[in-house]
């Protein structure tokens, strides 16, 4: 298995996506955060993260999914991640584990995936019981499908 | 005495004598610079003199024969001078500058190597010096001279150690020899401090050589050789009383330490006595970070206080004349910007004498002063540091440089014919572009203003260039406050807090909630405060910022920060003003960087993150600063006119609610259609409309800008339609006004999404929509191909 990468995985609702673990500095449990007004609606807010502050990006709007029910970010974890370029927290619902997984299962993402999440998601691992989506960390982090002016 | 301890303190000595010559050598050169200029306190001389007549002393001690001897020929130069004996002149300060660049080569000698018998012995240097000294001076002048030279240690030796009184009584003639000086006073310094150094063994002359040879292994040991940093750059001075305090903060963190370890003695622990001390433990950190923080920081004076050597001996090289003045040195910058900035620096001013300033001929040609004017002005303006540098000299030639850029093929002929005056100024920061008619050794080699804008830019800074043909050229950078620490105003609004740099704030004004209603007074729908007669704008901060609704407590009063932005006032009306507070400044992530309303963030005392407005973007976004800025703008432009060549552009005028004007070309619209809101479908959250037998999607413009824009009410929608690859898109406006032909001279590019600028049209501040950026978002347009569709 030398082409194989470890992925951190989490959730979002139904889906399950990983975040390769190079661009993962840290899993942290959500503080409470400054909200930023006028900012996207991605932006959840901005926290302290020792003496560093960083913009929380909440995936689920990033992904277009409905907001939770219980509001808030009680209980949701945060994820560092750190990329050449740039640094943000992603706001999850739940982590789990980090998976080994190789080459061979892993698929481009379908043409159908809509056009607004398709920058974000380089593919899915077709696991044995679920469908692994795969982040790309830096378009994620940076929010790079707003076109930059 | 062991031989380890003694060889620690001897290099301990070295260290400290490296330290305090380079020091006493940075404001030699200054110094100098006064003197040669001829208006100077004579106390100023005596300074000089010590300086040099300190290393001559310390380095006799510790065995650098070299050193002392070179030292030595400039002393007695200078003895002269300040005897009055040599009246100051540019070959004595040629001279004397070539001494302190002598002096300090050989001082990295010592450093790398451990001895200064690596560095050249600088016989000419000497020979120069001497023959100031003697061949200036009749030989009829000799006895007052030596008088001079006697007198001299009395007046020094009062406020010196008393380790230089071996120099007392050097018979003058020998200095002509400077070996022999060398062994003479290094035979004095054994004769009183052989039992420590046992250094100099014999007192003839040719031995000295050797004898510092000898002992330069037992004196100069290995750890200061193979110190990499150089000792004047690795070492920071810090106020005392900032010490101090960072003492103190050590202090309680002790203390928090020991309540701590007490703490985890017991055997039942409260979770209150737990976050009691954790907080005391945060407290006492951020404290201690901030402290440590502020001992970072530096006078940008220390960087600017070996241009004027720069500045003089390019000038002289290129025989020209320059005044260089300075404003602003006590600015404080973190340390890194300014090891950062140093070296830009540097290069502006080297290219504004080489380039920019004429020579004297020149200048009297044009009708100028025959020596230039060379003004550096450091500042904080709005959260920034701001460095200008003005020059009185040529200017730059816009159509000069853009002929340089059109033979060296960086830019094409077309390009070229569109540029404004302004941008063909800026073509100057092109990656290989120089203009220098002929190479000199001083700038001109190519690498020039884009390597100075790419630093410059990599530590989050702009530069800017302005520059009229003829009378000058001013270049202005400014630097982020990213590591700056700034006195701010903290402030709460909708129960969130801000932090306002005390920079932008004019005055604070209470308002008690009761009077509200009458002192709160409305210009078409636009809020004013009466502030002593003059009728103020205002911002209420939580509904500009769309804060959640506080439920209703009744305040007792509200506040109004009355801030400046670009010499405009307004109010901000807030809830609750705290308290002021110095801020570290902290950049906002890159997912925030296009949101000009807000100037970094930083984190309060008790951990939290606080966002620090920028009151100027505050003040565009919200419109207040149109009014005032008009005529600013206008006036501005009125100069600027006759400079610009641009074509008249038709463009449509409308406006949203509560955004009065805006504009764009007409060129790239298909039609303007009116439609009535039954005739709109709404599907899937996309409104579209039967247009030319297919279906046209509308975009509602104020909700791209992030604007309110419900139409309630509205008979007919304004649609301004556009084509693009057999679509049609509708961009509903609020109201079609006007179409003008127009020169476009577009300001604030690119300080807002989907906004491509401002110009003035018909007297009125009016954004340009960037239409084109809209047609990629909504996926009618791929960006490569904008060209070709916009014209």
């Amino acid at each position: 298995m030398d082409n194989s990468i470890q992925l951190c995985t989490f959730r979002l609702g139904s889906l399950h996506l990983g975040i390769d673990v190079l661009s993962v500095q840290e899993v942290i449990k959500c503080p409470a955060l400054t909200p930023v007004p006028l900012a996207p609606a991605e932006i959840e807010g901005l926290l302290n993260l020792r003496g560093q502050i960083l913009s929380a990006i909440d995936l689920r709007r990033q992904f277009r999914l409905p907001d939770d029910a219980d509001e808030g970010t009680e209980g949701k974890m945060l994820i560092i991640v750190r990329t050449r370029t740039v640094e943000a927290a992603l706001l999850v619902d739940s982590v789990g584990d980090v998976l080994d997984v190789s080459d061979d299962t892993f698929e481009e993402t379908a043409a159908n995936v809509p056009a607004c999440v398709r920058p974000y998601i380089k593919g899915v691992h077709k696991l044995e019981r679920t469908l692994l989506h795969v982040l790309d960390a830096e378009a994620t982090a940076s929010l790079s499908s707003t076109p930059t002016l | 005495m062991s031989s380890e301890s003694f060889d620690d303190f001897q290099a301990e000595l070295v260290k400290d004598f490296l330290l305090e010559s380079s020091e006493g050598l940075e404001t030699f050169d200054q110094d100098l610079l006064v003197i040669e200029k001829g208006e100077f306190d004579p106390s100023l001389l005596n300074q000089v003199f010590r300086v040099v007549h300190t290393i001559k002393g310390t380095a006799g001690c510790l065995g650098f024969s070299r050193i002392e001897s070179i030292a030595h020929t400039g002393e007695n130069v200078l003895s002269l001078m300040r005897d009055g004996e040599l009246e100051s002149s540019p070959d004595i300060a040629d001279a004397l500058l070539k001494l302190s660049d002598a002096l300090r080569a050989m001082l990295e000698v010592i450093e790398s190597s451990g001895s200064d018998e690596m560095a050249g012995d600088y016989t000419e240097l000497k020979a120069v010096l001497d023959a100031i000294k003697n061949g200036e001076q009749p030989s009829g002048f000799e006895p007052p001279l030596e008088e001079a030279a006697a007198r001299e240690p009395e007046s020094v030796d009062t406020d010196s150690d008393g380790a230089w009184g071996f120099f007392d009584d050097e018979p003058e003639q020998e200095t002509v020899a400077g070996g022999e000086l060398a062994e003479e006073s290094a035979g004095v310094a054994q004769a009183k401090e052989e039992s420590v150094w046992g250094l100099f063994g014999d007192d003839e002359e040719p031995v000295v050589e050797k004898t510092v040879q000898e002992a330069k292994p037992v004196n100069v040991p290995a750890p200061v050789a193979s110190k990499a940093e150089s000792i004047a750059g690795a070492t920071v001075r810090v106020d005392v009383e900032l010490l101090d305090c960072l003492m103190n903060m050590v202090g309680e963190l002790v203390l928090s330490r020991n309540q701590l370890l007490q703490l985890s003695y017991q055997r039942m622990i409260a979770p209150s006595d737990v976050s009691a001390i954790s907080q005391r433990f945060n407290q006492v950190t951020t404290e201690l970070q901030q402290g440590i923080m502020k001992t970072r920081m530096q006078q940008i004076g220390t960087v600017w206080g070996k241009y004027p050597r720069i500045v003089r001996d390019l000038a002289s090289d290129l025989g020209k004349r320059v005044e260089l003045e300075t404003f602003g040195a006590d600015t404080e910058l973190d340390r890194t910007i300014i090891e950062a900035i140093k070296d830009p620096l540097t290069h502006i001013i080297r290219n504004a004498v080489d380039h920019g300033i004429e020579s004297p001929e020149v200048r009297k040609a044009a009708g100028k002063s025959e020596s230039a004017q060379l003004l550096m002005r450091a500042f904080h303006e709005a959260g920034q540091v701001n460095i200008e540098i003005v020059d009185d000299g040529a200017g730059i030639d816009g159509n000069k440089i853009c002929g340089k850029a059109l033979e060296k093929g960086l830019i094409d002929v077309e390009e070229a014919g569109r540029l404004s005056e302004r941008e063909k100024i800026n073509l100057i920061f092109l990656p290989g572009f120089s203009t220098a008619e002929k190479l000199s050794n001083v700038s001109g080699r190519g690498v020039g203003m884009d390597v100075v804008k790419t630093n410059i830019e990599k530590i989050g800074g702009s530069v800017e260039i302005h520059s009229v043909c003829g009378e000058g050229t001013t270049l202005r950078i400014k630097i982020p406050l990213t590591l700056a620490i700034v006195a701010a105003l903290v402030v709460k609004s909708g129960d969130q807090r801000f932090a306002i740099p005390q920079v932008n704030l004019v005055e604070l004004v209470r308002i008690k909630a009761e009077d509200m209603e009458t002192s709160i007074e409305t210009v078409y729908d636009t809020p004013v405060f009466r502030l002593r007669g003059k009728l103020l704008p205002l911002v209420f901060l939580d509904k500009f910022l769309k804060l959640p609704a506080r439920e209703a407590v009744s305040r007792s009063s509200v506040s109004i920060a009355v801030l400046r932005a670009d010499s405009q006032d307004y109010g901000l009306v807030v809830d609750v003003v705290s308290d002021t507070e110095e801020i570290v400044v902290k950049p906002l992530g890159k997912q925030l960087a296009d949101m000009p309303i807000y100037a970094g963030a930083t984190i309060m005392g008790d951990g939290s993150v606080a966002i620090i407005l920028d009151a100027v973007g505050v003040a565009s976004r919200s419109g207040v600063l149109g009014a005032a800025q008009k005529s600013a703008e206008a006036l501005s432009n009125e100069i600027e006119e006759p400079q610009d060549t641009g074509e008249k552009v038709p463009l449509i005028l409308f406006s949203l609610p509560g955004w009065e004007n805006l504009a764009v070309p007409l060129e790239a619209a298909e039609r303007l259609e009116e439609f009535d809101p039954s005739v709109i479908e709404t599907s899937g959250g996309i409104e579209s409309v039967h247009y030319r037998g297919g279906i046209m999607q509308l975009l509602r413009l104020g909700d791209l800008l992030g604007f309110e824009t419900s139409f309630e009410g509205a008979t007919r929608e304004q649609v301004i339609v556009y084509k693009c690859g057999g679509r049609y898109l509708g961009i509903v406006v609020g109201e079609n006004r006007d179409i003008v032909e127009q020169t476009l001279k577009l300001e604030n590019i690119g300080s807002r999404p989907y906004i491509k600028g401002s110009a003035l049209v018909n007297g009125r501040i009016t954004d340009l929509v960037d239409v084109d950026a809209i047609l990629v978002r909504t996926g009618l347009k791929e960006l490569p191909e904008s060209a070709l569709c916009h014209g």
